[in-house]
């Protein structure tokens, strides 16, 4: 996790626009290899990929600092990476291993970390909404400044709880930042199919919530929107909500046979692709040139590589421990 | 000493809990203009101010998720939800979330979480603020579920239940409110490890909890007018269910009678009966009994309500039956 301050001078921002890169490389090099594993079976149940969707994460979470809580949902590897969880424990975690971050409790959607306060991986879709508007309660009541960043899909934006959080999070003036990941599938059924309204940014307006769409293909547009909006909210500003209009390139899940949508449309968004989109962008400042990204793809690959040795060395949980961890003992 | 009914009894643990402890605050609907559906946290606003008696818009799954995030985020939330039937809003809260984060979080989480609701029938609500769930409750592993049946218990088991680390739900039936006991207001914390032998008799145990409890003494003092000794067992606390309590019961008065409101169906009688058969099965003088309530959507009408749940007549016919 980087929360750097602003970029005073052209070298630092090289540096800085470099690590966004190689945050965004790592969570697609991380997913690609977990995507080969779980072909293999070495990792199992379900996996729910991010690739495309990187900007976001990785954008987003620039904002925040490591004091700040962050919710997410069952495709939150993207998140845990950005958040600066290590790659070794949430590849652990993808086998099961007890190493892993949640002690291979809970695999590839329910991943935590409280030292990071990442709040977790909830995959019940609009189910940790609730509990973002409680963690800004708490922080609220005990005076904290701080942010809960609470990222959620489109297909969220349909359950009750959506409606009920942003209600309650603007009637009590909790600080919130609301950030939805708008990737036009709730699963296999689109926005259109899902919602009377598609806008989904325009929805806040119904609780006095400001609201933005952002295009979540551009990392650097993705953390102008949020920087800004996060320290709102943490001076009190009451909640916000960003609508991230991104795209999935893979399926829902590993199991999905993609019916509902066509070949051209997804090569249409992958011309979009955010990492060569911000290649492309670095290598027309001369912030990159082809030797700099073959660095970072060999350091990021390294960096994957050793999360899978981790995970493959790693223990299981002894099957005593089955129950252990219920109850507080 | 001092006599005041249920409904103070509550009111008084609320209030020593905040008197306590800074994190305790409570949330629900109309728990603070209005003094609560039931009148439990009457007062409590003016005592404690909106911070602390937070009326909630009627969104139960997102105000009880709301207590689960304040809880992990160092609050003692207490949350009040208005009956148990309007608790159905947010099941999905209270078993993917509350029961389960601190086991999905490898033990990283914990969610000091309580959760008070009325429960039970025998006030012509009719079948939609009227039944009795707490079995449903108990099947989570994860959480733990109360059932105070004495003004002590509705007193000092909330107490206790603030100070745990994990979820816990208390169950309070809803025509106990207005019934009063003795209170000893010093006595702070109960217990909510063990159930409670309520009468003491030898020749048949009658297992219950929550309002059934005053049934089965009274159904035991009709008993008693004819040479039967019944033991009363007050459960109190169906998750973790303290077996060994019961189970010793029934062993020594080899006959079990089991009751509750709740349908008989895959209800938390049978899961009493099963501990029974599973551990005293060889020591039983005849077959477990339970008297539940009749498979129908709690009615409106006085006496068919009445016929839907069990009574005193309904308990000590079976006790006859059976002790011949």
């Amino acid at each position: 996790m980087t929360t750097q301050p602003a970029r005073a001078d052209t070298a630092g921002e090289t540096k800085y626009q470099l690590d966004l890169l190689r945050q965004m490389l790592l969570v697609r090099r991380f997913e690609e290899r977990s995507s080969d594993l779980y072909q293999m079976g070495n990792i199992r149940g379900f996996l729910h990929l991010y690739i495309g969707e990187e900007a976001v994460a990785v954008g987003a979470m620039q904002a925040f600092s490591p004091e700040d809580a962050i919710v997410s949902t069952y495709r939150e590897h993207g998140h845990a990476l950005a958040r600066g969880m290590a790659a070794t424990s949430l590849m652990a975690e993808l086998y099961g291993k007890v190493t892993g971050c949640s002690k291979g409790h809970g695999g590839s959607m329910h991943f935590f970390d409280a030292a990071k306060r990442f709040y977790g991986g909830y995959a019940i879709v609009g189910g940790g909404l609730p509990v973002a508007v409680g963690l800004a309660l708490a922080d609220k009541m005990l005076g904290r400044e701080r942010v809960t960043a609470c990222f959620f899909g489109d297909g969220a934006v349909a359950e009750g709880e959506f409606h009920e959080a942003l209600n309650l999070a603007k009637l009590w003036r909790l600080p919130v930042l609301f950030l939805c990941e708008n990737n036009l599938y709730a699963m296999g059924t689109a926005l259109a199919v899902s919602h009377s309204v598609t806008d989904i940014a325009l929805k806040a307006q119904a609780y006095d919530i400001p609201g933005e769409a952002v295009d979540g293909m551009d990392v650097l547009a993705v953390e102008a929107a949020t920087r800004p909006a996060a320290a709102r909210v943490r001076k009190g500003g009451g909640p916000e909500l960003l609508e991230f209009r991104t795209y999935r390139f893979r399926g829902h899940s590993m199991a999905d046979p993609e019916l509902y949508r066509t070949r051209e449309e997804v090569e249409r968004w992958q011309e979009r692709d955010p990492i060569p989109a911000f290649v492309r962008r670095l290598r027309d400042l001369n912030r990159l040139d082809d030797a700099g990204l073959a660095r970072l793809e060999e350091s990021v690959k390294q960096e994957v590589e050793e999360a899978v040795a981790f995970a493959e060395e790693s223990p299981w949980e002894a099957l005593e421990d089955l129950t252990k961890d219920v109850l507080t003992s | 000493m001092k006599t005041l009914t249920y409904r103070e009894a509550v009111r008084s643990a609320l209030r020593d809990a905040m008197n306590r402890d800074p994190r305790v605050f409570l949330m629900g609907e109309d728990v603070g203009r209005y003094g609560g559906a039931f009148a439990v946290t009457h007062g409590l606003l003016a005592e404690f101010g909106p911070e602390r008696i937070r009326d909630t818009p009627l969104m139960e799954s997102t105000f009880l998720g709301a207590g689960i995030g304040a809880a992990l985020n160092g609050m003692r939330p207490i949350v009040e939800i208005m009956t148990i039937n309007f608790s159905m809003l947010c099941m999905d809260q209270v078993l993917n979330n509350a029961a389960t984060l601190r086991y999905m979080s490898g033990g990283q989480l914990s969610v000091p979480l309580v959760v008070r609701m009325a429960s039970g029938g025998g006030r012509q609500m009719a079948a939609q603020h009227s039944h009795s769930l707490e079995g449903w409750y108990a099947h989570i592993p994860g959480i733990s579920v109360l059932a105070p049946a004495t003004v002590a218990d509705a007193c000092g088991m909330l107490l206790a239940a603030v100070e745990e680390p994990d979820p816990v739900f208390i169950m309070e039936h809803a025509t106990l409110y207005p019934r009063e006991g003795e209170l000893d207001e010093t006595s702070g914390a109960g217990d909510i490890r063990k159930a409670a032998v309520r009468r003491e008799g030898r020749h048949v145990s009658l297992l219950t909890y929550g309002a059934c409890v005053w049934k089965a003494l009274e159904a035991a003092d009709r008993l008693a007018e004819k040479g039967v000794e019944a033991e009363v067992v007050d459960l109190r606390v169906l998750r973790p269910l303290d077996s060994e309590t019961f189970l010793s019961s029934v062993a020594k008065t080899r006959g079990a009678v089991i009751i509750e409101e709740a349908w008989r169906t895959g209800g938390f009688a049978a899961e009493i009966s099963a501990q029974i058969m599973e551990n005293v099965f060889d020591l039983l003088d005849w077959p477990v009994q339970r008297v539940c309530g009749v498979e129908v959507p709690a009615p409106y009408a006085k006496h068919m309500e009445d016929a839907s749940l069990p009574q005193v007549e309904d308990i000590v016919a079976v006790v006859e039956a059976n002790l011949v």
